[in-house]
């Protein structure tokens, strides 16, 4: 009796305390059987990568390095160094300013620490570019139970930017991030192995971009519309969930299926699915493909042409808040090169992956099409807002050297 | 302006109510304590061969999942949920 | 509406502490209530059968492991130099491999070769019997055919425990 008042009471304090959910996970955490089982940290690994992202306009290319370790027997690090270069302009850039060349550096830091079931995660990342700094940090547990076929996982993160402005020294704005993971994976038989994962973020602060433009119709303006200054609000709460199969077919071969569903407090609404497939062929080479498909809804705020300016508290017209949809085709290969005679112990690997991505928009027009008729006197004329509906082709290529050790 | 979404982020609050939590909870502690809830793993250890395959891995290529999510979430508002942890060989 | 995030990290710290001192392992046995080690035959990879009821008088050392094991794999040689130092004093080392398909495992033994008798278990017959509940699983059983120590996993320095374990059923 004492004992089911003392779990009463337990009980109670963490449900209050913790609120709901989260309390409800630590409960699941304490109540499943653990077995005597201990997790395994991640392998050696080196990578060197270049990157390219060639598509509407614009030029991304850099390289990337990532490499993990572990020392000891209880702790794993990792570091990654990306560095974006963009040239060109998009089509945003293109209908109110002008093509331009700026570089990305991002840098992350990762810490593991195996202890019994589970493994302890930190990580630190940092992105600078001439106009934007952006610093992350977060820490998070995973944790192998009920005879390793569960694993349980939670984050938590928090991310502060600094926004700047170029050519105007007195524009400082910041953004603060929050973020919420868990996840649980599940092996479902001998060849299934499943994984639910939701997040939450919780965004505030500056969230538009201080160069971007919505558009009006300006009958005063000698081409119909006119630019102002977007307006978003100040706070973004995002959430999304996301379930993963991998399946082992009867050959050797692999095929996942992910599905993921996605809602904000800006009223966008998103799905993707996703499926792909990886074939071994031999000892040395594998192939894989995947096919992607991904739509989303406009945001509450949206719209490609205004009726005139100011016209609502917050507005947008940024094509990643539109309504559009896309379709993704990759392929990629990977080689594994003969052994070293200098380090036999380390497997090189060479891969190479391309994705061609196809964008359709349903509500963001393609605004270039007045500039370039020029002032010819038999080109036809485009109605404000009857301008065609935007299409994006892009080629992303990743080529990578990898060292397994 | 209210919207849906905006209102469905301010009543979020009842997603997380502590009465529901304490229902799930009190059940979990039952079904342990009458002893109706063990249920064994039902893939062995020594029968993960085929999901200990490499092929079989999350993010086989860390490096390229980075820039894979980095290319999504610059151009789709989407974002997210594409960690994951666990399978492989289960071993120690 | 904003998450309460004190309590979070305090949940976040709390769950994290409670799983700090899971257990790992089971310490050796006591010989009076030690269960007897189940018996069985296997054909060794030299053709000859292995009957471990016909190592009464000698410690075996059971060691089930897979290719696709990374920590198996890493233990190998180890249970390798184990096996060639404590032949002479009536210790003998059997490894059981669990795999269906034993393709992988003949390579990685031309790559790592072993001196003592390696055992297909292709029907997994075995692992059951012995409830193998984690990759690898040692069973260190006694002159008396009974197990008294199971070491789940494997980490560097398990085989000290290993030795550890011999000596003092040697010393009995």
């Amino acid at each position: 009796m004492a004992v089911a008042g003392v779990v009463v009471a337990v009980t109670k304090a963490v449900c209050q305390k913790l609120g709901g959910i989260l309390g409800t996970v630590m409960a699941l955490l304490l109540l499943l059987p653990t077995l005597s089982h201990a997790s395994v940290l991640p392998a050696n690994r080196g990578d060197v990568m270049h990157h390219s992202y060639q598509g509407g306009g614009v030029s991304i290319d850099g390289p990337a390095v990532m490499l993990r370790h572990n020392v000891g027997q209880q702790w794993s690090v990792s570091g990654f160094h990306y560095v974006d270069t963009v040239s060109g302009a998009s089509i945003d850039v293109v209908a109110t300013a002008s093509a331009y060349s700026e570089t990305r550096r991002e840098s992350r830091l990762g810490a593991d620490y195996l202890i019994g079931n589970s493994i302890l995660s930190m990580n630190y990342a940092q992105s600078d570019e001439n106009d934007y700094n952006a610093k992350s940090a977060s820490v998070g547990v995973a944790h192998d139970t009920f005879g390793g076929l569960t694993t349980l996982s939670m984050e938590a993160g928090v991310g502060n930017d600094d926004v700047g402005r170029n050519g105007d020294s007195n524009f400082a704005e910041q953004v603060r991030r929050y973020n919420y993971k868990f996840g649980v994976t599940q092996i479902i038989s001998t060849r299934w192995i499943a994984a639910l994962n939701a997040q939450v973020d919780l965004e505030e602060g500056f969230l538009n971009n201080p160069y971007r433009s919505v558009r009006y119709r300006d009958a005063q303006s000698s081409r119909g519309f006119n630019y102002h200054a977007e307006i978003y609000p100040r706070t973004r709460n995002t959430s999304a969930i996301a379930v993963i199969n991998k399946y082992h077919l009867p050959y050797r071969a692999a095929i996942s299926l992910n599905l993921r569903y996605y809602q904000d407090s800006w009223d966008i609404q998103a799905q993707d699915a996703e499926l792909e497939y990886v074939h071994p062929l031999d000892e040395r080479f594998t192939l894989d493909a995947r096919l992607r498909f991904y739509q989303q809804g406009a945001a509450e705020f949206y719209r490609d042409l205004f009726d005139y300016a100011k016209q609502f508290n917050f507005m947008a017209r940024d094509k990643e808040l539109s309504e559009f949809r896309n379709v993704t085709l990759g392929l990629g290969a990977s080689y594994k090169l003969p052994s070293w005679s200098f380090w036999p112990s380390a497997k090189p690997e060479l891969n190479l992956q391309w994705d061609h991505i196809r964008f359709d928009y349903a509500n963001f027009r393609d605004v270039t099409v007045h500039r370039n008729l020029g002032n010819s006197p038999d080109a036809p004329s485009i109605g404000v807002g009857a301008e065609p509906l935007y299409q994006l082709d892009v080629n992303v290529i990743r080529a990578f050297f990898s060292v397994y050790f | 302006m209210q919207t849906t979404s905006m209102r469905y982020w301010r009543n979020k609050s009842s997603l997380m109510s502590s009465s529901r939590c304490l229902l799930l909870m009190t059940l979990l502690a039952t079904t342990q304590l009458t002893g109706c809830a063990t249920i064994e793993p039902w893939v062995k250890p020594y029968e993960r061969e085929k999901l200990a395959d490499p092929i079989m891995a999350f993010g086989r290529h860390p490096v390229a999942i980075q820039h894979q999510a980095h290319v999504r979430d610059s151009r789709e508002a989407a974002k997210g949920a594409n960690g994951s942890g666990g399978g492989g060989c289960g071993c120690n | 509406m904003m998450m309460q995030r004190g309590s979070f990290w305090l949940a976040f710290a709390a769950s994290t502490l409670l799983y700090v001192a899971t257990p790992t392992l089971a310490a050796p046995l006591a010989a009076a209530t030690s269960p007897v080690a189940p018996d069985f035959t296997l054909k060794a990879r030299d053709g000859s059968n292995l009957r471990l009821a016909e190592q009464q008088g000698s410690i075996v050392v059971l060691n089930f492991w897979a290719s696709w094991c990374g920590p198996c794999r890493q233990e190998m040689p180890l249970l390798d130099t184990m096996a060639a130092e404590y032949a002479e004093l009536g210790v003998q080392v059997w490894g059981v491999n669990v795999e269906a398909e034993n393709d992988e495992a003949k390579t990685f033994l031309q790559q790592v070769p072993v001196s003592f008798p390696i055992m297909f278990d292709t029907t997994n017959q075995l692992a059951k019997t012995y409830a193998v509940e984690a990759m690898p699983t040692t069973v260190i059983i006694d002159k008396n055919g009974k197990v008294r120590a199971i070491h789940r996993g494997y980490q560097p320095g398990y085989e000290k425990k290993y030795a550890d374990d011999i000596n003092a059923l040697l010393a009995e």
